[in-house]
């Protein structure tokens, strides 16, 4: 086995250093019942060679991204990535360390994790950021969750706007611990009424912008309603490139926010491995969950970097700890800052602006296509159309005999919602004009 | 002077003061140091070269973004060397043996790098139709086969996205099987040893923690467990191996007691690795397990993330399973992501995250099971524990061996006693380590052993590379007892950085760059 580096004599010569004759006398604990005789029912060793065969055969029946025009989001988006970061992110030093718990050997990962807590808050627009959560998703569950510590109250209301896996996630987290969770419907026309669920028992409001359905909402009333009854504002943005042209969250009263970083650094991968963004106010900076990579020096009195405040954390608080999680998305995170290190602000801007001129041209067109309408007033590169027909129908069409993936019909997230003739169409800088007009076509010539 | 292994020896000692003498760059040979990208880049540099965009309209509404975001950029070259130049301040496991306990720092296979970027695996969209997926699917279905077989279990929950995130899976199973049997049974027993993950998921969802002491002897006793077990005790969670290195002897006994009481048995399985293809869980009772797979299955740790956790659940908790999950049919994966999807006899507790789980860490993973096999995973697990088991031999005479009347399975584990008297802590040995070459161990973990130093030179070491490491400890552990305390104390000398001042962080803490205060 080309892994396993101890030949049949080593393993010898260590058994009889050890004084036993034989592996399974290491096992000894193990009742003899229990250890198995025979191998798993499962293949044997298998070459590098045979192993790429089989795996590139279960690749192969995938339609990718880059083979198609491609008009998936609803939270995970298709953006370029140099190809500077993941060859960076593949360097041993990098791929290969584990959580930086011995600093003086470990300075790179956590230089790059105080450039990213810095990089993340500076674009969210907050005074402090941690080294990352698992997703946009989980991050959410703990916002509210740290909500709930810092107001003492334990009812959270998600704005209809919240994408419904996210939704989700803080109602299944919620239902488990006994909290409350006010789910508003599904906000399609953009006018729900949140500001009358906030009351004296809300902890704090949960509120997405750009909307999963594409629409940009003006924090600042929800933000201000909220703190006139002691609740917090929750902000989330899945779509991060958003942020090179709308305004961010911290600006308009938001909290804490939470923020899907995929869309930097990191592939589509199917959805996963992501990573979260999580930033708050400095003065609740003790009830935040995950790790914080914080400046010090060292004995020769140079600058240098720990974690830090990790009596937050559960290897020092168990039971009482902020949060349950210890590995992060390191890895995500370090993509996520070296793809936004190369951009700046001034190529993430003109990335934004891209995304939305791109978006604007296929929301035009799309309107003018009879029976198709654009719901959206205002959207940054994702908005919802009303087909007049079945979206998923017309989508699971175009794939089949166009080879367009067209959108993500909201069906998908909001099963028997009866919103069936609604579809989310994503346009990001990847999209050509050619893939563009063959949407707009496909989706006419369709109807 | 070399000694036969190509290091210097500690007879000749070198001049601290050319060691530490500073340099006009404050760089050495090749230990650059590096600034902040916010101290080199500037704003109006861009590393990314994009069309000029039009920009003559707009749908943005009110919410434009007016105000700079100061965020700098750096042309690609001055990035590459950004990086490469703090990449250089890590250890790596590819660069050295990582014996750090619990994490199991074994080698990752590039293959399963390669895999993983497959476009076919790396460029699809989590809501692309399902058919035009299935290659992905079946990836899922494949990994979630193989730990199912592996474990003995009846299902898997493939979602969680790390071990962690696995346990609070596991414990929302046991909460909703609890529920949907009518049962209040809030506490949950954990054994002082646990990883401090462990109360921390269960009280995540509002159990209650009681702890189980540990015995003299490293292990859980079933007269223990028995002895804490009253009506409202609804779970048990348990690490097998556990965080002490040793198969806990009871742990059939231990299930039977809490099936008993009507509670279910949490496995946390981050030690699995020492009994893959061995032993399977399910025959020992156990009703949810965490697997990381970035521990057993090598995905790599890549810093502290991300990893993956799914949980296998038993016969009595699979019902519960959260969503999504895919089930096959008739030879065919199919992807069930919402409860009006699912059959009877499905009754899925909700949802753990956005999407299908890290799919990411599913390739590399199935990239590793298909390398090894079956064969080749229980020899995995069969070196990792021969591995253990030859460093503690070589080291025991000397060191200290708390629990010395159990085997160790994949990881030793020391305790400080040697040290008494030495004026060297477990801290000051683990930084003596660095000087040598080498990431130090485990410090502290577990808690129920004075200074523990946890050891785990996975199944990844050659003989030669063991035993390089075997004679650095007994040297080090020479030194100490020989009154070598400056060695310690003073470590680490040649890394990067000397030792960092924690305290000072954590009472006055710098979380992000701040722009210096123009001088006047
Ligand atoms: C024994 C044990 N349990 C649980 C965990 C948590 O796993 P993860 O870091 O993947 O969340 C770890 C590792 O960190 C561990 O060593």
């Amino acid at each position: 086995m080309r892994y396993l580096p101890l030949t049949a004599s080593d393993r010898a010569e260590m058994l009889a250093r050890i004084g036993v004759a034989e592996i399974d006398a290491l096992y000894a604990d193990v009742p003899a019942d229990e250890l198995l005789v025979e191998l798993p029912d499962l293949p044997r060793a298998r070459g590098e060679m045979e192993v790429e065969r089989i795996m590139s055969r279960m690749a192969a029946k995938n339609l990718t991204a880059s083979a198609a025009p491609f008009f998936c989001g609803a939270g995970a988006y298709k953006h370029h990535v140099p190809a500077t970061v993941d060859h960076l992110i593949q360097r041993s030093e990098f791929l290969t360390s584990y959580t930086p718990y011995q600093p003086e050997i470990t300075q790179g990962t956590l230089q790059v994790l105080f450039e990213f807590q810095t990089q993340v808050a500076n674009l969210l627009g907050m005074e402090v950021a941690n080294a990352s959560m698992y997703d946009g998703s989980t991050g959410t569950g703990e916002a509210v969750l740290m909500a709930h510590r810092i107001t003492k109250r334990r009812k959270a209301v998600l704005s209809g706007g919240l994408h419904p896996h996210y939704a989700e996630v803080v109602a299944t987290l919620s239902k488990m611990a006994s909290d409350a969770v006010v789910r508003m419907a599904p906000d399609v026309g953009g006018g729900e009424d949140l500001l009358e669920q906030i009351d004296k028992e809300t902890s704090c409001v949960v509120v997405q912008s750009p909307d999963v359905f594409g629409r940009i909402v003006d924090l600042a009333p929800i933000a201000e309603k909220a703190h006139a009854v002691g609740a917090l504002l929750v902000a989330v943005v899945t779509e991060v490139v958003a942020l090179g042209a709308i305004e961010p969250p911290g600006p308009q009263g938001a909290d804490i926010v939470v923020a899907e970083g995929q869309s930097l650094g990191n592939p589509l991968g199917f959805g996963g491995p992501y990573v979260g963004l999580f930033a708050t106010r400095s003065k609740y900076v003790r009830q935040m969950p995950g790790r914080l990579c914080g400046e010090t020096v060292d004995a020769e009195g140079k600058r240098g970097f720990v974690l830090t405040l990790s009596t937050r954390e559960q290897h020092i608080r168990r039971e009482k700890a902020t949060s349950n999680i210890c590995t992060n998305a390191g890895l995500c995170a370090t993509a996520f800052s070296m793809h936004l290190t190369l951009l700046g602000e001034a190529g993430l801007s003109r990335m934004a602006a891209l995304n939305h001129e791109a978006a604007i041209e296929v929301a035009e067109a799309l309107a003018q296509v009879p029976g198709v309408e654009v719901l959206n007033d205002t959207f940054f590169n994702e908005f919802t159309v009303k087909l007049p027909g079945d979206a998923t129908a017309l989508v699971e069409k175009l794939a089949r005999d166009e080879g367009i993936l067209a959108g993500v019909p909201v069906s998908r997230l909001l099963p028997g919602a009866g919103l069936d003739d609604l579809l989310l169409v994503a346009v990001t800088e990847c999209s050509t004009a050619d893939d563009r007009a063959a949407l707009v076509a496909a989706i006419s010539e369709a109807l | 002077m070399l000694n036969d292994k190509g290091r210097s020896t500690r007879s000749e000692t070198t001049d601290e003061a050319d060691m530490t003498a500073s340099t006009f760059t404050g760089a050495k040979a090749l230990d650059v140091e590096e600034a902040l990208i916010f101290e080199i880049g500037r704003a109006e540099v861009t590393g990314v070269d994009l069309p000029a965009p039009k920009g003559a309209k707009s749908r943005l509404g009110a919410h434009a973004r007016k105000a700079p975001l100061d965020l700098p950029g750096l042309a690609e070259p001055e990035a590459v060397r950004h990086y490469v130049r703090l990449s250089r301040k890590n250890y790596s496991i590819d660069a050295g043996l990582y014996p750090l306990g619990s994490c199991t720092m074994k080698h990752n296979p590039r293959l399963n790098e390669k895999m993983a970027r497959l476009p076919g695996f790396s460029d699809v969209h989590p809501l692309q139709p399902v058919g035009t997926v299935e290659g992905a699917l079946d990836v899922v279905a494949e990994v979630g086969r193989w730990l199912v077989e592996l474990t003995g279990m009846a299902a898997v929950a493939m979602s969680p996205k790390a071990g962690a995130h696995g346990e609070l899976a596991g414990m929302m199973a046991i909460k909703a099987a609890l529920q949907a049997r009518g049962l209040d049974k809030p506490v949950v027993l954990v054994p002082e040893s646990a990883h401090g993950t462990n109360p921390a998921s269960a009280a995540l969802i509002g159990f209650e923690v009681r702890p189980i002491p540990a015995r003299a002897d490293g292990t859980v006793r079933v007269e223990d467990v028995r002895a804490a077990i009253d009506d409202r005790v609804g779970a048990l969670m348990l690490t097998n191996p556990n965080t002490c290195g040793i198969f806990e002897p009871e742990v059939a006994e231990i299930a039977a007691a809490i099936h008993e009481a009507g509670g279910y048995f949490y496995a946390d399985g981050a030690n699995f690795n020492a009994i893959v293809g061995k032993v399977r869980p399910g025959d020992f009772g156990v009703d949810a397990m965490h697997i990381n797979l970035h521990k057993t299955f090598s995905t790599p740790h890549g810093g502290g993330g991300p990893g993956a956790g799914p949980v296998v659940l038993s016969e009595r908790l699979a019902a519960f399973a959260p969503l999504p999950f895919v089930r096959m049919e008739k030879g065919r994966p199919v992807l069930v992501e919402d409860a009006s999807q699912t059959r009877a006899g499905e009754t899925p507790y909700g949802r753990l995250t956005a999407f299908h789980g890290q799919m990411g860490m599913f390739t590399r993973a199935l990239a590793y099971m298909l390398s090894h096999g079956s064969d080749g995973l229980r020899q995995a697990s069969e070196d990792a524990v021969l591995s253990a088991n030859y460093v503690r031999a070589c080291l025991e005479d000397l060191m200290t061996l708390p629990f010395p009347d159990h085997p160790s399975m994949h990881e030793v584990l020391f305790d400080d006693r040697f040290l008494e008297g030495t004026g060297v802590t477990t801290l000051d040995f683990a930084k003596a380590m660095i000087d040598e070459g080498y990431h130090p161990m485990t410090m502290y973990f577990p808690l129920v052993v004075h200074g523990a130093m946890l050891i785990e030179p996975t199944e990844s070491e050659s003989k030669a590379s063991l035993d390089l490491f075997v004679a650095t400890l007994r040297d080090l552990t020479l030194a100490a007892k020989a009154g070598d305390t400056d060695r310690f104390t003073r470590a680490p000398r040649f890394a990067p950085r000397r030792r960092l001042d924690e305290t000072r962080a954590a009472r006055a803490p710098k979380l992000k760059w701040e722009k210096p205060v123009a001088a006047e």
